[in-house]
């Protein structure tokens, strides 16, 4: 066995056990001047090149309505359902949580839910979609590469329905 | 010209021909949807825009909704107005369900001096109409689907699986609660149970109202009986195929043979 096969070995052998750095995700939610508002409902996932869902990072819905009556309006995040919402059980530990105000949220996303340490190098995007009742809808996409180690930081910035996106990988 | 009786219009509706332009359509408050126990009301009409209802209501007797499970699901809060009818159903359960309107029947075209008359009903009754010996009579067995999906969480294909009479829809590559704007969708259509081959279906984008060209695009089945649609805009769009073709003799009398299918199905933005 020569020393790179063993490095790959053992490189596979620590994937389970988990990453040792940190991924971060920020999303802004601008404030808007309009007469009825209602905080969006935000999703964001990491997708392939061919679009399918890789994993998801966070979903932000009304979770304190009576009778899980929020989640009737989850299929408005519209490609986060057509890909993988509408076949997922909600709640979804450590991604879905309650809506979030105006505002700029940073969040460490858990190696439980994301590990970069599993996710095979190559090209990836960082999709966040949001929706507002009463209002409008916004995709962003955030491309980046990911080769096993070297460090991920990617933003844009959202027109309408979201500010400030930003993803980062600190191995 | 048209004597507008209630049922010489929804028999011209149900003829298909393309001269008369009334349609026949169900559509449903949303297609797709999540949460639990979700309701979703229909509108269902026989008019000349889509999807406005402006002519005859679909009669609410026909209606059949069926759930994911195969199994009938009730039509609640049915009312069948004069040009409109309108009905809920509630989803209880993830998947997919059909609302559809299946309705077989004799109908008989004869001439009287320049105009020509029309009956339909049961063939049973065709005798007692004492229609034989009219000029240019001709009998015709219309058979009709007019049917639309709706999906709560994941769409499943259980009610798409062709009954096996007359022209039916069948899942290909796409769902008909799965359709974007930009993307191109295939579709299987079967005649009683098998692969339609070469059957030409025309597909209007609603809200024909305000446009002036119809907007309609044609294309035919293969081989297999597959065919494609692209969506350029997301919208409400309506698609039929009707297939005519002689059929022996009904009680002595020429007979032709009309089946047709229609649907309704959303597009969404990207």
């Amino acid at each position: 066995m020569n020393k790179k096969t063993l490095l790959a070995l053992l490189t596979m052998l620590a994937s389970p056990t988990g990453f040792a750095g940190e991924v971060k995700l920020t999303i802004e939610i601008p404030r808007l001047e309009v007469a009825e508002y209602h905080r969006p409902y935000v999703a964001s996932w990491i997708q392939a090149p061919d679009g399918t869902v890789v994993k998801n990072l966070s979903v932000w819905y009304d979770t304190d309505m009576k009778d899980a009556e929020g989640e009737k309006w989850l299929k408005d995040i519209r490609q986060w359902w057509r890909k993988s919402g509408r076949s997922l059980k909600m709640p979804v530990d450590g991604v879905s949580g309650p809506t979030k105000p105006v505002g700029t949220h940073t969040s460490t996303v858990p190696v439980k839910v994301f590990d970069p340490a599993a996710l095979p190098a190559g090209d990836y995007e960082v999709v966040v979609e949001a929706s507002r009742e009463v209002g409008g809808r916004e995709m962003l996409r955030l491309p980046f590469k990911w080769d096993g180690h070297a460090a991920v930081d990617t933003a844009t910035q959202g027109k309408t329905e979201l500010g400030k996106i930003k993803f980062t990988i600190t191995p | 010209m048209f004597k507008k009786s209630l049922g010489v219009a929804a028999l011209l509706a149900l003829s298909s021909s393309p001269v008369l332009a009334h349609r026949f359509w169900i559509i449903p408050s949303t297609s797709v949807l999540s949460g639990e126990n979700a309701w979703v009301s229909f509108d269902a009409a026989i008019s000349n825009n889509l999807f406005f209802a402006n002519h005859v209501a679909a009669p609410l007797q026909s209606l059949i909704a069926t759930g994911p499970d195969g199994k009938a699901v009730e039509v609640q809060n049915g009312k069948e107005g004069k040009i409109r009818t309108t009905f809920d159903i509630e989803l209880t359960k993830p998947g997919t369900y059909k609302v559809a309107s299946v309705r077989s029947m004799l109908s008989a075209q004869w001439k009287e001096g320049e105009e020509t008359k029309r009956w339909r009903g049961p063939a049973a009754e065709f005798a007692k109409q004492n229609l034989k010996g009219k000029p240019e009579l001709k009998v015709f067995e219309n058979q009709t689907r007019v049917e639309t999906v709706v999906t709560s969480g994941e769409p499943s294909n259980e009610v798409l699986k062709p009954t096996g009479k007359g022209l039916e829809l069948v899942v290909d590559k796409n769902h008909p609660n799965d359709l974007f704007a930009g993307e191109k969708a295939s579709f299987g259509l079967a005649l009683n149970g098998k692969a339609a081959p070469n059957v030409k279906i025309t597909v209007v984008k609603g809200d024909d109202r305000y446009r002036n060209e119809p907007g309609e695009t044609e294309v035919t089945t293969n081989e297999n009986g597959i065919f494609e649609v692209s969506f350029s805009e997301p919208g409400r769009y309506w698609l039929n195929a009707t297939l005519e073709s002689e059929a022996g003799e009904f009680e002595g009398v020429p007979m032709g043979s009309r089946v047709s299918y229609t649907t309704t199905f959303e597009v969404l933005p990207e």
